[in-house]
């Protein structure tokens, strides 16, 4: 295994930014030379569009393109014709939510949770509005997870949709994902369940079947690929049951009938030119990840989340108030807290003015923030070019911070 | 240079105006989405003149020092005056050039005056606790 430290090296942005302490991944992760490198390969060596041209050039940026399509889906357990291309999860999510509309009237009910980012929560609400469905908010527990008994309870009556996230961008709570499908699944069998793995992705091994969830939603971004690509998983029977909810080239066998007839999955829900660049460069990172391990990232993450939790508890004692679980095993890379009196804002400007990174505000999870009966809080997510000292940095200008502002 | 300076540290450990004003003619509440902030204020005019000015809500330094330096300087102001205030004054009175990020916090409170200038209360009464930021 190799030592922690070294981790940074892979990250060109800290040769360009020495010192700053980059303590915001949950928001996006730093990339990586060899992630940088194919995307920049592909722009300049291959540059052409996929799927199209038939001479050579444009049959291996297809090929590349398609291979990357591959490594993906190996990464979560899926089937090639199982993964689409999007903007990343948010589009992701909208995407799935456009797919089902059809399926949906006023006789049925879309389950969201507390716990979602904004991307997993308006989408659903936009979705009832719109087919005049009912949509049902199930409730977390005191420590910001899933409270998979009252969302089994909400099962019970059969929603149509249930949708949910992996990991809180906010709490941090790993949510066991399989146990709630299964106890979902037994209720409902019907149901179509969404899992957003927007905070999973890039922190621990991600298994679509074993999950059996029907969609997928992440985000490049997450996991040291660029912005701008993502992809939303279906299960493959599904998929093969749904129209195309976007229309363009690319996507059609027959565009001139009166009624056209279109691709089979992926194609058909992939309409226009994708971000090829972007695809190529997340197959990289994935790659990149393979090679460090899964259970070395996770390793440095918790120790990382463990020593800062313990740090900033015993340099803050009763004046911070710490969200999310207890234990650390249900615990992701992020931590998010109040201190007393101090507004966040003003934590991270003053962190900020000496460069730590960190993020202020309600995190998109304004749900979450009414049901725990919190304003705002400042939040801090690690990854693999953290370390220790960073830690104890960030500690050491939090209490000046307090002596600034009270 | 930190844009926590002493004029913006004093006004926020010390606000001014930070109370509910007696028999209150013009009241709003503005809210920033951005932290979920919320802030209120109230006013009580009489003879087209500001006579008194006070805010309620909890927010960070650079929303609460604004808005303290804001009511401090509005109070005696006529209300046209009022009305002609513009976010550069607002700006000039914290004395920083801030981000937009945190232009926003820095704006609510003139966000809420302007709109309570356009509330008029009759008859007068506070905010109802429901609508009052939680403090
Ligand atoms: C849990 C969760 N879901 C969804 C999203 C949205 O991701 P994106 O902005 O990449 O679409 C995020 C990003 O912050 C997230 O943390």
């Amino acid at each position: 295994m190799e030592l922690p430290d070294t981790f940074k090296k892979y990250f060109p942005f800290f040769g360009h930014n020495p010192h700053i302490i980059y303590l915001d991944s949950a928001a996006t992760t730093l990339k990586p030379s060899s992630v940088i490198k194919s995307e920049q390969e592909y722009l300049e060596r291959l540059s052409s569009n996929v799927g199209r041209g038939l001479y050579p050039l444009a049959e291996t940026t297809t090929s590349v393109f398609e291979d990357a399509r591959s490594t993906i889906a190996h990464f979560i357990g899926a089937k090639n014709e199982e993964i689409i291309f999007t903007a990343g999860t948010t589009d992701s999510i909208n995407m799935a939510a456009r797919l089902i509309e059809p399926l949906l009237s006023e006789k049925h009910t879309i389950i969201t949770t507390e716990l979602e980012h904004h991307s997993n929560f308006l989408p659903w609400k936009e979705l009832a509005r719109r087919t005049e469905a009912r949509c049902i908010i199930s409730p977390i527990t005191s420590e910001g997870m899933i409270d998979t008994e009252a969302l089994a309870h909400l099962a019970a009556a059969c929603p149509a949709i249930i949708a949910f996230t992996a990991v809180s961008n906010v709490t941090g709570a790993i949510n066991p994902v399989a146990d709630i499908i299964k106890c979902v699944r037994t209720r409902c069998p019907g149901a179509i369940i969404l899992v957003d793995a927007a905070q999973a992705i890039g922190h621990m091994p991600i298994d679509a079947k074993a999950w059996d969830a029907d969609f997928i939603a992440f985000s490049g971004h997450k996991i040291f690929a660029p912005t701008g690509i993502g992809i939303l998983y279906g299960r493959k029977a599904l998929l093969e049951s749904l129209s195309p909810c976007r229309f363009g080239g690319g996507m059609v066998l027959d565009a001139v009938a009166d009624m056209p007839e279109y691709k089979n999955a992926p194609e058909r829900f992939e309409a226009g030119t994708p971000n090829i660049g972007g695809g190529i460069a997340l197959a990289a990172a994935i790659r990149f990840v393979e090679s460090i391990g899964f259970a070395a990232i996770r390793n440095h993450e918790q120790r990382l989340t463990a020593y800062a939790l313990h740090e900033l508890k015993s340099a803050l004692g009763a004046a911070i108030r710490i969200i999310g679980p207890d234990s650390i095993d249900q615990r992701g890379n992020i931590i998010s807290f109040e201190i007393d009196g101090i507004h966040p804002h003003d934590i991270a400007h003053l962190l900020g003015e000496n460069g730590i990174c960190v993020r202020a505000g309600e995190h998109c999870a304004a749900p979450l923030h009414r049901a725990l009966g919190l304003t705002a809080t400042t939040r801090l997510s690690f990854s693999i070019y953290n370390t220790e000292e960073d830690i104890d940095q960030l500690v050491r200008r939090l209490k000046e911070i307090r002596k600034i502002l009270t | 240079m930190s844009i926590y300076q002493d004029l913006i540290l004093d006004h926020y450990r010390n606000p001014r105006n930070q109370k509910p004003v007696i028999a209150p003619t013009h009241q709003a509440v503005a809210h920033n989405p951005t932290c979920g902030d919320k802030l209120g204020m109230e006013l009580r005019i009489e003879d087209n003149i500001i006579r008194e000015i006070g805010f309620i809500g909890s927010g960070c330094a650079i929303s609460q020092a604004s808005a303290s330096l804001l009511t401090e300087h509005t109070k005696g102001m006529l209300v046209e005056e009022a009305l002609a205030l513009d976010p550069e004054k607002t700006l000039q009175l914290l004395g920083v050039t801030l981000s937009p990020a945190r232009l926003k916090c820095a704006l609510l409170s003139l966000e809420t005056l302007k709109k309570a200038l356009h509330q008029h209360k009759n008859p007068p009464e506070n905010l109802s606790t429901s609508q009052l930021p939680k403090k």
